[in-house]
């Protein structure tokens, strides 16, 4: 099972890599028509080829990359932020009107897609990227915090954790000092997780319009100017679809991989 | 004898019970919804822009958008318009197109005929294809069979939809023409017209949802097949297969269903991207369209109809699954 964690790191890194190289350097500029070499099939200069107004298609892929990477990680950042801290009072207080509160705004919030939360976003303000790490960070929080509350609640009933009760921590010193930092290999595993759904989710919403807008490039506005031409030039709808698809795998390869790396019970199972 | 009026004493304590966690939890979707259309309409209101103002146009004398805003019931309080509008819709009216001057409850229900089918449809396919798919890997647990068709889950979670169906296009619309590019031929075509035209659409949203229900059917059916009661049906001489169907598939389902209901609200909000794809004339289209003329009470009713779609199918799946098991009733 090492192997997931590997090749999904690989993977993973690829991107990551491509999106950090796109901020010194990128095979053409990506904003650069030139409408003589436009709709070209991948070749030699053009390793990935042209769109429609002949920019290269590698180099729009790779500054793409940032724009998926920086929604879908402030997403997750958002979604931890807020639900890790909510879970970990919800369990802290378990059964109290704290606790139902809590996981009954979780519940209200699952009932809104991030699609819905972006479709709500973007009648009131008009589109952009910052509605999309909006609406997807928002549809994080009840993720983090179910976890984080589940993972906590088993917590407290361990000794360790009566120990410090009775050395008279607070359960706040405690949430923070104890719990946290044992529910951590979870939250880095969802985490990984809602990177990969953020990424799918970021791109479905520029595809439709409500994510990013141009100039910024983005995988799923590649995507979208690549449909009306696809029967001319796939290559333009095939390109930014693998790298979506790799990316994706990828993380959620290294997201398998990572659990059963951090969860030694269930190594021992498989086995 | 004095008896509580409101203990039924012809009930059995099991149907007393269930009948108990069902208002329970009737309770607390009708308590979603409410907090739910607060929140879809107060958003929705922050929305710079007079409509009134935006459909006659920047010349408009102040008197006729006065006398618009009035037609609309623009012209009240927020708090009375928002009680007008739920009011509305439980009453089934949800006010009129700023836009088109239709009922709004007209337009969705022209759309629903897109949509709904749309989503039975994918369900229909993403169940016929998961199912088969997790039982088989199941019952070749780590060996080739089940390495493959987990390893197609994984590639299946990873594809982005609307993406796929592009891909679908090209290959039986464009290539093959097997099938329209797009558009919808409409019911009274015929059930046959209708269904064929919403069959790419269909595969392209029942993909990932397959992908996800196929490892759920798997893991469940794996934790059945550890439990005592399948060595029991082995040690009684059933041959695999048989333990396996009569008694591993049956108990392994529940969770599976759970897993079904949850994604009938998604495949209905997931559908609004789909449609784009393939120019169906669906919820989707019709909430772009509202929110691009600034049809803002269009956008609020769908919103609300997709979001009470998900506490609606929730609250059924939470007591279908009371039902099966009896130990959730007294949780809360």
């Amino acid at each position: 099972m090492k192997r997931n964690l590997i090749l999904g790191a690989c993977l993973s890194s690829l991107f990551v890599l491509a999106a950090l190289i796109s901020f010194i350097w990128t095979p053409f500029d990506h904003t650069a028509m030139s409408i003589p070499d436009r709709l070209q099939t991948p070749n030699a200069t053009h390793l990935l080829g042209t769109d429609h107004f002949g920019r290269d298609i590698l180099s729009m892929i790779m500054v793409g990359a940032r724009t998926s990477i920086a929604v879908a990680l402030v997403a997750v950042g958002i979604g931890m932020a807020l639900g890790v801290p909510l879970g970990l009072a919800a369990a802290a207080r378990k059964g109290s009107w704290l606790d139902e509160f809590i996981m009954r705004g979780n519940d209200l919030i699952f009932a809104f897609p991030s699609l819905v939360i972006a479709i709500l976003i973007t009648a009131v303000f008009g589109a952009g990227a910052i509605n999309a790490i909006i609406a997807i960070g928002i549809f994080n929080i009840p993720v983090f915090a179910r976890i984080t509350r589940g993972a906590a609640l088993s917590l407290w009933e361990r000794e360790f954790i009566m120990a410090a009760r009775v050395a008279g921590k607070s359960a706040a010193r405690i949430s923070a000092e104890h719990i946290l930092p044992n529910v951590a290999n979870l939250l880095i595993v969802q985490g990984t997780i809602q990177f990969s759904l953020g990424i799918l989710a970021e791109a479905g919403l520029s595809y439709v319009g409500l994510g990013a807008q141009p100039p910024t490039p983005s995988w799923g506005r590649m995507l979208a100017d690549a449909q009306t031409m696809v029967s001319l030039a796939p290559h333009l709808a095939l390109m930014p679809g693998v790298a979506i698809i790799l990316t994706v795998l990828g993380l959620n390869l290294m997201g398998d991989g990572l659990r059963d790396y951090l969860d030694p019970r269930l190594r021992v199972q498989r086995t | 004898m004095s008896r509580n009026i409101w203990t039924l004493p012809q009930l059995p304590p099991n149907v007393a019970a269930m009948l108990r966690y069902a208002l329970k939890r009737l309770l607390s979707l009708i308590i979603s919804l409410a907090i739910a259309s607060l929140i879809i309409f107060f958003v929705i209101e922050v929305a710079p822009g007079d409509p009134a103002q935006f459909m006659l146009g920047l010349n408009a004398q102040p008197d006729t958008v006065a006398a618009l805003r009035a037609e609309l019931g623009l012209d009240v309080p927020k708090w009375e318009r928002y009680l007008n509008w739920v009011g509305g819709m439980l009453t089934g009216d949800f006010g009129t197109s700023y836009t088109y001057r239709t009922p709004v409850a007209e337009m969705i229900a022209d759309r629903l005929w897109v949509s709904l089918p749309l989503a039975l449809y994918a369900l229909t396919l993403s169940t016929l294809i998961a199912f088969p798919a997790g039982i088989y890997a199941a019952a070749r647990r780590g060996r080739a069979g089940d390495v493959t068709v987990m390893g197609a889950t994984q590639l299946g979670v990873a594809i982005p939809n609307f993406w796929f169906a592009m891909m679908l296009v090209l290959i039986f619309a464009i290539n093959l023409r097997w099938f329209s590019a797009g558009g919808f031929a409409g019911w009274d075509k015929g059930l046959w017209t209708g269904l064929h035209s919403l069959t790419l659409p269909a595969i392209a949203l029942a993909l990932p949802q397959a992908a996800i229900l196929a490892r759920v059917m798997r893991s469940s059916l794996l934790d059945i097949l550890g439990e005592d009661f399948m060595r029991t049906a082995r040690a009684k001489g059933l041959s695999r297969r048989q333990a396996l169907w009569r008694h591993g598939v049956r108990n392994a389902l529940i969770p599976v269903l759970t897993i079904i209901g949850l994604q009938f609200a998604f495949l209905i909000a997931g559908g609004i991207i789909i449609e784009q794809v393939f120019y169906l004339p669906g919820l989707g289209r019709l909430i772009f369209q509202s929110i691009s003329s600034r049809d803002l009470i269009v956008v609020e009713s769908v919103v609300m109809l997709l979001v009470f779609a998900v506490i609606v199918v929730n609250f059924l799946v939470d007591l279908a699954y009371a039902a099966v098991d009896p130990r959730l009733r007294s949780r809360t």
